[in-house]
C-alpha cells in the first residue's frame, strides 16, 4: 500500500518533506531540496501525526537531497528520539552516509536522565523562604570564619602566623595611600554639606561661628569614620572579595591548603591588618579635609576669619572626639576587611561567583558598618563619651 | 571553480611589544584540510590561533580567508568573516551565567532566524554529538574540565562554521573521549566539508587526524612547514621528527 504524499513543502526555501505509508505499519519519509539552518525548516513535530500508534517501521529516502547541515541532522535526531520512545524501528539506509555517521556519534553516548532541573518559575514565597533559610545557614559559616580569623590573630601574637611581611606592606599601600584621592574628594564634599546645613540653621540665631564646632566634631567623631568606612567597603572590600574569589576559581587557595599553609594566615590576616592600620589614619585625614571644607565655606560665604575658625575648632575638639573617631575607624576597617575576605573565601568556582562575592562583600560591609555604628553610638552615649 | 586556498597565512609575524613570538609564517590550508599547529610549550601556537580568529592583530603580515584579507578589510567585512569561523578555546570558555543549552543556543539566536523549538533541537543534537546529551540544563560550574571543553566544541559548531579552530582539544580528556573527539573532527570534515585548524601537541591526535601541519620552532621563532604529519614522521625535518617521536629520533 502506498498512500498519497503528505506533509509539506517550502517552495521559497526549496526544502521538501513527504511521508508515504508503504504498509499499514510502515511509513517512508522522503526528503528533497536543501535542508540547511539558514532556512525556515519544519519542526520534527510535522511528522508526529503520520507516525500513528500502529506504525512500527520508519524508513527514509533522500535521493534528491541537494544540501544538508545541522538543521537536517537535528530534525532527524528529534524524529529518532520520538520513534525510539514509541518503539518504532528506524531504517536509516536511505540517509546520506555522513548523516548516518554523525547520528551514530550523537546517539553513541546515552542521554543523561536528569530530573527536577527545569523547576519552572519559583513563587515569591518559595524564594523568600529559600533566601531566609540560606541566610540562617550562612550565620554559622560567618561565625566559623570569625573564629578562624581570631585564631590567626592568636598565632600572629604568638609569632607563628605564616605570612610575608612584603604582602602586608603591599596591602597597606593599596588600601591607604592609594585611597587618599577618593577619600579627599568625598570627605571634602561631606564637610561642605555639613557646613552649609549648619550655617543655615546657626545664622538664624547669629551663631555662624559655631559652624567650626559642628564641622569639627561632626567630621572627627562620626562622619570621617563613616564615610571612610563606606568608601573602603566599596573600594577595598570588593577588591578583597574579587582577589580571593579569583584565587578560589584558580585553585590557588587549595594549593595553600595542600602545602599545609593556612590561607587565613597567608591571605586574610595581612588584609585585615592593613585595613585596621590604615582606616584610622584615613579617618583622621578625612576629618582634617572635612574641616578644611568647613573653613572654606565659613570664609567665603559667612566671612569668618581663618584664625577665628581655627581657634573655635581647637576649643570645640577634645581628645575624646579623636578617640571615638579612631576607634570607629578601626572597627569599620575590621568589618570591611572581614566581609571582603569572608565573601572571597566563600566564593564559588566561576566568573559569575566572583562578581557575586564582590557585590556581597560591599553589601555585607556596609551592613556591618551601619550596625556597629549604631551600637557604638549607643555605647559611647551610655558611657558619656 | 574556487582557486583560492581556504586559508592563507601570509608573512605573518606576531609578538607582544618588542618580543617576537613567531615571524614570517606562510602556510596554505585547503578546504577540508585538518591543519595541525604543533610545537613545544611557549612556541606561539595559541598566539597564532588568536591571530587567525581576530583576537590579536599580527605585528606584520595577514591572513586570507578565501582570498579576503582578514586583517585589512573594513570592520563589517571582518565581522562577516568571523561568522564563518567556529572557535573552541582551550578551557571551553563557556559563559558561566548560562546553562549549556543557552551557551550553544546564543549564536543561533543571534545569527539565525530559527524559531526557538528548532534551536532547541539543534542544541540538543550538538550536545549529543560531543557526548553531552541530557546536560542541557547544567551550568558550566557543574561540569568537569573535559566536559566544559566538549561543550565549548558544541558551541563552536553551533552555526556549522566553514572553518573550525580548536585549541588543545584532547588535553585533559580520557583516552576514549579523546579518541571520540578525534573521530568527531574527522566526521565533521568528511560529512560537512569543514576545514579544521587544530592547535595541539597531543601526538596521538596529530598523527590520527592531521592531513597538513606546521611546526612552530621555539629557537628560530619561525615555522617549519611539514605537510602531512605522518609523512613528516618518516621523512620530515629532524626537529619535527624529534618532536613527533618524543625525542627518540
Amino acid at each position: 500500500m502506498k498512500t498519497a504524499p503528505s506533509i509539506s513543502a517550502n517552495i521559497e526555501t526549496a526544502w521538501n518533506l513527504e511521508a508515504h505509508r508503504l504498509a499499514p505499519d510502515e511509513v517512508q519519509v522522503v526528503f528533497s531540496g536543501r535542508w540547511c539552518i539558514d532556512q525556515d525548516l519544519p519542526s520534527s513535530e510535522a511528522l508526529h501525526a503520520e507516525l500513528t500508534a500502529d506504525t512500527r517501521r520508519l524508513s527514509y529516502r533522500s535521493d534528491d537531497l541537494t544540501a544538508w547541515d545541522s538543521g537536517f541532522l537535528a530534525f532527524i535526531a528529534a524524529v529518532q528520539k520520538f520513534c525510539t520512545a514509541r518503539g518504532i524501528v528506524i531504517e536509516q539506509s536511505g540517509l546520506p552516509q555522513g548523516v548516518r555517521h554523525l547520528l551514530g556519534m550523537a546517539f553513541a553516548v546515552p542521554e543523561r536522565k536528569v530530573s527536577g532541573r527545569k523547576g519552572g518559575r519559583r513563587s515569591l514565597f518559595f524564594q523568600v523562604g529559600t533566601e531566609t533559610i540560606e541566610f540562617f545557614h550562612g550565620l554559622p559559616e560567618m561565625l566559623q570564619f570569625l573564629g578562624e580569623v581570631t585564631l590567626s590573630f592568636g598565632r600572629l601574637l604568638a609569632g607563628r602566623a605564616q605570612f610575608r611581611m612584603s604582602d602586608l606592606w603591599l596591602e597597606v599601600e593599596e588600601v591607604g595611600p592609594r585611597a587618599l584621592a577618593i577619600v579627599s574628594v568625598i570627605c571634602f564634599l561631606v564637610g561642605l554639606i555639613l557646613a552649609y546645613l549648619g550655617a543655615d540653621q546657626l545664622r538664624m540665631v547669629g551663631a555662624q561661628l559655631f559652624i567650626a564646632d559642628l564641622v569639627a566634631i561632626g567630621m572627627v567623631r562620626e562622619m570621617g569614620a563613616l564615610m571612610t568606612g563606606i568608601i573602603i567597603a566599596g573600594r577595598t572590600g570588593a577588591a578583597f572579595a574579587a582577589q580571593l574569589g579569583t584565587m578560589q576559581v584558580n585553585e590557588e587557595i587549595d594549593a595553600f591548603k595542600t602545602l599545609g599553609i593556612s590561607p587565613i594566615d597567608f591571605l586574610v590576616l595581612p588584609r585585615i591588618l592593613a585595613l585596621m592600620l590604615m582606616v584610622p589614619l584615613l579617618t583622621l585625614y578625612a576629618g582634617f579635609i572635612g574641616m578644611l571644607a568647613g573653613l572654606l565655606v565659613s570664609k567665603t560665604i559667612f566671612n569668618i576669619g581663618v584664625f577665628e575658625y581655627y581657634t573655635e575648632t581647637l576649643r570645640a575638639l577634645e581628645i575624646k572626639h579623636f578617640l571615638v573617631g579612631l576607634s570607629k575607624g578601626s572597627v569599620y576597617g575590621a568589618m570591611v576587611a572581614y566581609s571582603g575576605c569572608l565573601r572571597g573565601m566563600q566564593c564559588g568556582r566561576s566568573a559569575e561567583a566572583v562578581g557575586e562575592a564582590a557585590t556581597s562583600a560591599v553589601v555585607t560591609g556596609i551592613l556591618l558598618i551601619t550596625i556597629t555604628a549604631s551600637l557604638l553610638t549607643i555605647i559611647y552615649y551610655q558611657l558619656g563619651i | 571553480m574556487d582557486t583560492e586556498p581556504h586559508i592563507k597565512i601570509h608573512n605573518l609575524s606576531m609578538g607582544y611589544g618588542d618580543f617576537v613570538v613567531q615571524h614570517d609564517l606562510n602556510c596554505v590550508i585547503d578546504k577540508g584540510d585538518i591543519f595541525v599547529v604543533m610545537g613545544g610549550n611557549g612556541c606561539g601556537k595559541t598566539t597564532l590561533m588568536r591571530a587567525l580568529v581576530g583576537l590579536q592583530r599580527p605585528a606584520a603580515g595577514t591572513v586570507f580567508y578565501s582570498g579576503e584579507d582578514f586583517w585589512n578589510v573594513p570592520q563589517e567585512d571582518q565581522e562577516r568573516l568571523k561568522r564563518r569561523l567556529g572557535i573552541m578555546f582551550q578551557s571551553g570558555a563557556l559563559w558561566s551565567s548560562m546553562t549549556l543549552a543557552e551557551n550553544v543556543a546564543l549564536p543561533l539566536h543571534e545569527y539565525t532566524a530559527l524559531p526557538p523549538h528548532r534551536i532547541d533541537e539543534i542544541v540538543s543534537f550538538k550536545l549529543a554529538l560531543v557526548g553531552l546529551a541530557g546536560f542541557e540544563e547544567f551550568y558550566p560550574v557543574e561540569l568537569s574540565g573535559g566536559m566544559k571543553k566538549r561543550a565549548g566544541l558544541a558551541r563552536a559548531m553551533a552555526l556549522d562554521p566553514e572553518i573550525l579552530v580548536i585549541d588543545e582539544p584532547s588535553s585533559g580528556l580520557d583516552p576514549l573521549t579523546a579518541r571520540r573527539l578525534d573521530d568527531l573532527i574527522l566526521e565533521l570534515r568528511d560529512s560537512l566539508g569543514t576545514t579544521i585548524v587544530v592547535v595541539t601537541h597531543e601526538l596521538a591526535s596529530i598523527l590520527t587526524i592531521g592531513t597538513n601541519s606546521v611546526y612552530l620552532d621555539t629557537e628560530t621563532r619561525t615555522m617549519i612547514n611539514t605537510g602531512n604529519p605522518r609523512e613528516a614522521l618518516k621523512t620530515g625535518d629532524p626537529k619535527v621528527r624529534h618532536f613527533l617521536t618524543r625525542g627518540e629520533a
